[in-house]
Formats: structure tokens, C-alpha cells, sequence
């Protein structure tokens, strides 16, 4: 019987396999930040242990960072950074710091340096690491133990998760995005849908999305429950990785392609579980609740929670609701926001910048609206593009890369009872800022939503 | 980690599903460098609330946490386990959890136990009911047991066997260190490195 591609990427990994045990799986590449390493580094020392190869390990400073030029005022996050610095002085591992070129959000800077390439397993202490399987990869997010037993050993002893495919037919319709099918897939398999599985995206709308939405659409796959998305790398995926500072080079190059070709689920090949959407069916998606399961199209109104059958989806709907400050039955369109954020690792990319831009070209925001490039690198390239003065002359904050308002551990915050419409991948209570409401939205929503100060879809402007 | 057989204690009944890990712990408290002092940040934002149920004096001192599923969505943030931890938790029962957070559960020594979804809630009326009803959570035998039920739950040999013992994952790996070597030997020319 055939295999599926997270069988073959697994496979290729297993270092040891026992009876009754977790296969031990050699890691590619650890990706850290500073949020989730410094207690990994103090084990390390505690037990006199060494980092076994650092030249596998990359470093940046994103969660904490602020996004206006200057140093970092909250001295608990100053020492956070600080903390990363020293460590990865001390064990030897290459760091972005805020300022440097290469510096980003982490999920950002892997694919644009070339580090993120089909058939790795990839790792970081940050659950957005599924954004790397869209290269055709195993990539899922861990703990600080987990950090800890990476840098000591680049391994980590794993249960194979199960196998689900999610059948993408059909085409997007013009105006509807990556971010919009995920939100979509979201709800209809819940919060819950994708706990103990890889996920494959597959189908020609699959297919058809650039790298940039493929990453958008993977980076989501753990508000599924998937610890891992993946999509079968192609030649989108090579014509984007060529020439990248560390994407193989001449024959390398070359053997690398021919085994990447490999990487595609075997038409035999039996999946766990599948699901399947039809894409062209979709139009935007927003979300309308604490949980990024809680959403629908943009063209519906607030739900009624005694409309759910299930009681723990109702008392969700009715506590939601409560939260966000919402009544059943006010069309989706008429909710007023405060602040826009465009950025994070779902949405900061050139591709997600350039299309906010489209529709701000000549219009102006009515709200607070934060343009936030995921990394230095994505900045440079949208100021050679002359983004940046789209969104100046829109009215728009034009700022540096980093987390910014995805989570609330930097000075972008909502306060209690202020509204967003973001394009960040959380909706949770609290999330942006404590007492702050989200609405999750695409790059091309959160541009038409600054326009008017309502949620709205480009068509609508 | 610290090892775990059986627990007896009380519990405390958290009626919430999506109990994701920004609520177990706000991202706020995850700018320490320590692994200490997260128990002030457990629940920060629902603790507010005077009605909030780690603010009734009838649970206090619980250390079974029986919540409604999918407990620990979200961020990876280990905190979210040591937070509970500190705080006294030794055991959370819930229908679902999150991957990540279970996983960093087991790394800890704190238990997550998956009961079917009818048996929580049972278990979460038997508290409200009697909130210094005594709860075994038995890893030696698998088993939930409170007044006259006995629930099965499942989990793997291999993390019962490391949870029992105590024993610390890197060591284990370490053992292997051979294979490893053997292994990266292997690897395929093509492969990035950060240097």
C-alpha cells in the first residue's frame, strides 16, 4: 500500500524505533525565540549539557519586541531579550536581533533565509511552527521541555500522529483568500477537529495558492487541534525556494529537486480521516467569537446560541457573545471596530501587504490601523515596492517587524472593551490585550474594514 | 519530574470548554526568564471575577482539575503547565485536550486524564454536589475513582512507565547518543545548516 507524504517525511526521520516506545525523530532544524527558550537554556546548564548542534538552531527576538524604532521600555520583556542574547552567545547559535536586516517574526524568517525546505522536520517553542509545512515538511510546536531535549540531543521522541486529508476542490472566487478557506476549514472541523493528526492540504485550490498562502493556510492548522499542516511541495514551491541564501545550490540543487518531486501522498495511499470543502463555494470569512472555530461569512449576522444543538457549543456561543459584546442576530456587517491589525506570522508577508495595499491605494482609514511587516526583510521589500507610502498616505501606522498586536506581550495592545478586526490567527479572550474583541480577517478585509470602520469585504467599498 | 502513582484529593469543577492556554496563563506572565511564580498568573483575567470558581473557598486547596473539553488549545507555552502546577494541580480531567499541552503535561509530571465527555461531567456534578468529595486519580491501574464510581482511562505504557518513574526524557534520549551519530551520518547532503 502506498504512503502519504507525513508517513514519508516521518519515515525518513525515525533515528530509532523500539517496540512500545515513541520513535526517536531526528530534528532538521530548531527555531528559537525568546519567549519559550530561556528556561530550555538553564536546563541545559543545570545539567552541564551542550547544545549538539547549534549549526542546525537559528535565533530572533520577535514576541516581546516593540514596533517603533527605539529600545524596549518594559524592562521584563528588556530582560527577556537580553536573556536570548546571552544564551545564544553563550552556546554559539546565529541570533536576528531587533535591528538586523534578518531579523523577524520566527515563521517569517525560515522560508525567506531558504532554511525551510520540503522534507524537513522543523520544531520551534511556538505553535505556529505548522506555517513551515507548507513546504511539504513536518514542522509542529513544543514546549520548554521539549526545547530543552532538542538542543540537547536535535531529537525528540514522538507518537506518529494520525493522517487527515483535507480535499480542497474547486477555485476560489475572486476576493477570497487563504485566510478565508482556513477560517472556513476551521469551522467546520472545530477547534478540536484536527487533535492527533498531520493534516495534508490538497486540491487544485491548494494547489493553486502561492507559498504566501500556503503558509497561511498551514500556520492555522493548530486552531484545527493539528499539531502539523502540510502541503506536497511542487514547483511553486522550488521556483520560491531558488536562490534563497541557504536553499541548495548547483547540483545539490538539483538532487534536492528530484527527491522533493518524491514527496507527494501515493495515489494508494490511505488517510485516517477526510474531510472535504469546495472552494469555490466560499466568500470572506470572519470570526465572530473567543475561538477561531467561531466564525462564518462576512454576508451572515451574529448566531443565536440556542441555535447550536450542542450544549457545550451553546454555552460557548452564549459566553462568546457576552465577551464580545455582541446580540444574536446583527448582521456581521454592521459590527464597528476600533483598531486594524495587518501583520503576524498568518498574514505579514509581502503578498498579504501588497493586497491591503491594493485597496488602501487612495482611500483613507477611519480608524486605528496598524501595518505590520513580519519581517525586516518582508519591510525592505514593501519599501521598494513603495507600500509604505500607500499606507502613510492612507492614514496608516507604517511600523518594524515583530509580533506586534497578535498577542499581548508588547506595547501593541487593545485595551479592555476595544474591537479589532486582525488578520493575526487568535480570536481568544484576552488575546490582544487584556479585555480586548476579536475579529480574525484576511489582509483584503482588514484593509476594507479600515475604510469604513465596519467589518467589510473590497467588494463592498 | 516529580513521579506519579496515584493522587487522592479534591477537585474543582471549571465549566468551560476551549479553555485555551492564553487563559490558563495570559502572555503577560510569559516574559519571565524563571521557571518559578506562575501560579499568580493561572486563570489571571477569570480570577477577577468574585464568582469565578478558583475564587470559591469551597474548592480550595483542590488538586484535581476536571474541566469541559478541548482543555489547553492554543499556544504551546509551557507555562500554561506550570502554572498549574504551582498553583497545586496535580492531575487535569477533561474529554479533550490540546496536543501541545498534553504533551508538555507529560513532560512535567502533571497528569492529563481523557475521560469520555458524559463521565466528566458526572464527576464535575459529583464535586458541585459535595465539593470535599474525595477523587482518586490512579496511574498504577488507570483508573478515575470517586463515591462508588470507578471510570478506565487510557494512556500509553511508554509515558505511564516515564510518568511513574519519574524519569527525565533528555537522559533517556542521551542513552541512544550512538544511534544519533549514526543517523546524522546519513543525512542528506542538501540539508541547510544556519551557519
Amino acid at each position: 500500500m502506498g504512503r502519504t507524504l507525513a508517513e514519508k517525511v516521518w519515515e525518513q526521520h525515525v533515528v530509532r524505533r523500539a517496540e512500545g516506545e515513541p520513535d526517536l525523530l531526528y530534528i532538521d532544524l530548531h527555531l528559537i525565540h525568546e519567549v519559550t527558550s530561556p528556561q530550555a537554556f538553564d536546563g541545559l546548564r543545570l545539567a552541564g549539557r551542550k547544545v549538539r548542534r547549534p549549526d542546525l538552531t537559528i535565533a530572533t527576538e520577535d514576541h516581546n519586541v516593540p514596533t517603533v524604532l527605539g529600545p524596549i521600555a518594559d524592562p521584563v520583556s528588556k530582560t527577556q531579550v537580553e536573556t536570548l542574547r546571552k544564551n545564544a552567545a553563550e552556546f554559539g547559535i546565529r541570533l536576528h536581533p531587533m535591528g538586523d536586516a534578518g531579523q523577524g517574526v520566527v515563521h517569517i524568517i525560515g522560508p525567506q533565509f531558504g532554511l525551510t525546505q520540503p522534507g524537513m522536520t522543523i520544531v520551534c517553542g511556538d505553535s505556529h511552527t505548522s506555517t513551515h509545512g507548507a513546504f511539504g515538511g513536518i514542522a509542529f510546536g513544543i514546549g520548554t521541555s521539549e526545547v530543552e531535549h532538542v538542543l540537547a540531543t536535535q531529537t525528540l521522541p514522538a507518537y506518529r500522529p494520525k493522517t487527515m486529508a483535507i480535499e480542497v476542490s474547486g477555485e476560489l472566487p475572486v476576493g477570497v483568500t487563504a485566510k478565508d478557506l482556513i477560517l472556513a476549514i476551521i469551522a467546520k472541523i472545530g477547534t478540536g477537529g484536527g487533535q492527533g493528526y498531520i493534516v495534508e492540504y490538497r486540491g487544485e485550490a491548494v494547489r493553486k495558492l502561492s507559498m504566501e498562502g500556503r503558509m497561511t493556510i498551514c500556520n492555522m492548522s493548530i486552531e484545527a487541534g493539528a499539531r502539523a499542516g502540510m502541503i506536497a511541495p511542487d514547483e511553486t514551491t522550488f521556483a520560491y525556494l531558488k536562490g534563497r541564501k541557504h536553499a541548495p545550490q548547483g547540483e545539490l540543487w538539483d538532487q534536492a529537486v528530484e527527491y522533493w518531486k518524491s514527496l507527494r501522498t501515493d495515489d494508494d495511499a490511505v488517510f485516517d480521516k477526510v474531510v472535504e470543502i469546495d472552494a469555490s463555494t466560499l466568500t470572506p470569512f470572519v470570526t465572530w467569537g473567543t475561538n477561531p472555530g467561531q466564525g462564518l461569512p462576512l454576508g451572515e449576522s451574529v448566531p443565536d446560541p440556542e441555535s447550536f444543538d450542542d450544549p457545550v457549543a451553546r454555552s460557548a456561543a452564549e459566553r462568546a457573545l457576552e465577551y464580545m459584546g455582541l446580540t444574536a442576530g446583527t448582521p456581521l456587517r454592521e459590527i464597528e471596530v476600533d483598531t486594524v491589525f495587518v501583520g503576524s506570522c498568518t498574514n505579514g508577508r509581502i503578498e498579504d501587504l501588497r493586497s491591503a495595499a491594493e485597496i488602501l491605494r487612495g482611500r483613507q482609514v477611519k480608524t486605528r490601523t496598524l501595518i505590520v511587516p513580519g519581517s525586516m526583510m518582508v519591510k525592505k521589500q514593501a519599501e521598494e515596492e513603495g507600500l509604505d507610502e500607500v499606507f502613510k498616505a492612507a492614514g496608516a501606522e507604517w511600523r518594524e517587524a515583530g509580533c506586534s498586536m497578535c498577542l499581548g506581550m508588547n506595547p501593541d495592545t487593545l485595551k479592555p472593551g476595544e474591537r479589532s478586526a486582525s488578520t493575526s490567527n487568535r480570536n481568544f479572550e484576552g488575546r490582544q490585550g487584556k479585555g480586548g474583541r476579536t475579529h480574525l480577517v484576511s489582509p483584503q478585509v482588514a484593509a476594507a474594514t479600515a475604510v469604513t470602520g465596519r467589518l467589510t469585504a473590497p467588494a463592498d467599498l | 519530574m516529580e513521579a506519579f502513582t496515584t493522587h487522592t484529593g479534591t477537585a474543582v469543577p471549571l465549566r468551560r470548554s476551549n479553555v485555551d492556554t492564553d487563559q490558563i496563563i495570559p502572555a503577560v506572565w510569559l516574559k519571565q526568564v524563571s521557571r518559578t511564580g506562575f501560579e499568580k498568573g493561572l486563570f489571571a483575567a477569570w480570577r477577577e471575577d468574585p464568582t469565578f470558581v478558583l475564587n470559591d473557598p469551597s474548592y480550595e486547596g483542590g488538586s484535581i482539575l476536571v474541566s469541559g473539553p478541548d482543555f489547553g488549545t492554543g499556544s504551546s507555552r509551557e507555562h500554561a503547565v506550570w502554572a498549574l502546577q504551582q498553583y497545586g494541580f496535580r492531575v487535569v480531567i477533561a474529554a479533550r485536550f490540546g496536543d501541545i499541552f498534553r504533551n508538555n503535561s507529560t513532560k512535567m509530571g502533571l497528569l492529563p486524564v481523557v475521560l469520555p465527555g458524559d463521565k466528566v461531567e458526572a464527576l464535575q456534578a459529583a464535586v458541585e454536589a459535595e465539593p470535599k468529595l474525595e477523587v482518586t486519580v490512579d496511574l498504577v491501574e488507570r483508573q478515575v475513582r470517586w463515591a462508588d464510581e470507578v471510570v478506565p482511562f487510557e494512556i500509553d505504557d511508554y509515558t505511564r512507565w516515564r510518568l511513574m518513574e519519574g524519569l527525565d526524557d533528555i537522559g533517556l534520549t542521551l542513552r541512544h547518543a550512538d544511534d544519533v551519530a549514526t543517523y546524522e551520518n546519513g543525512r542528506q547532503p542538501w540539508l541547510p545548516t544556519t551557519v
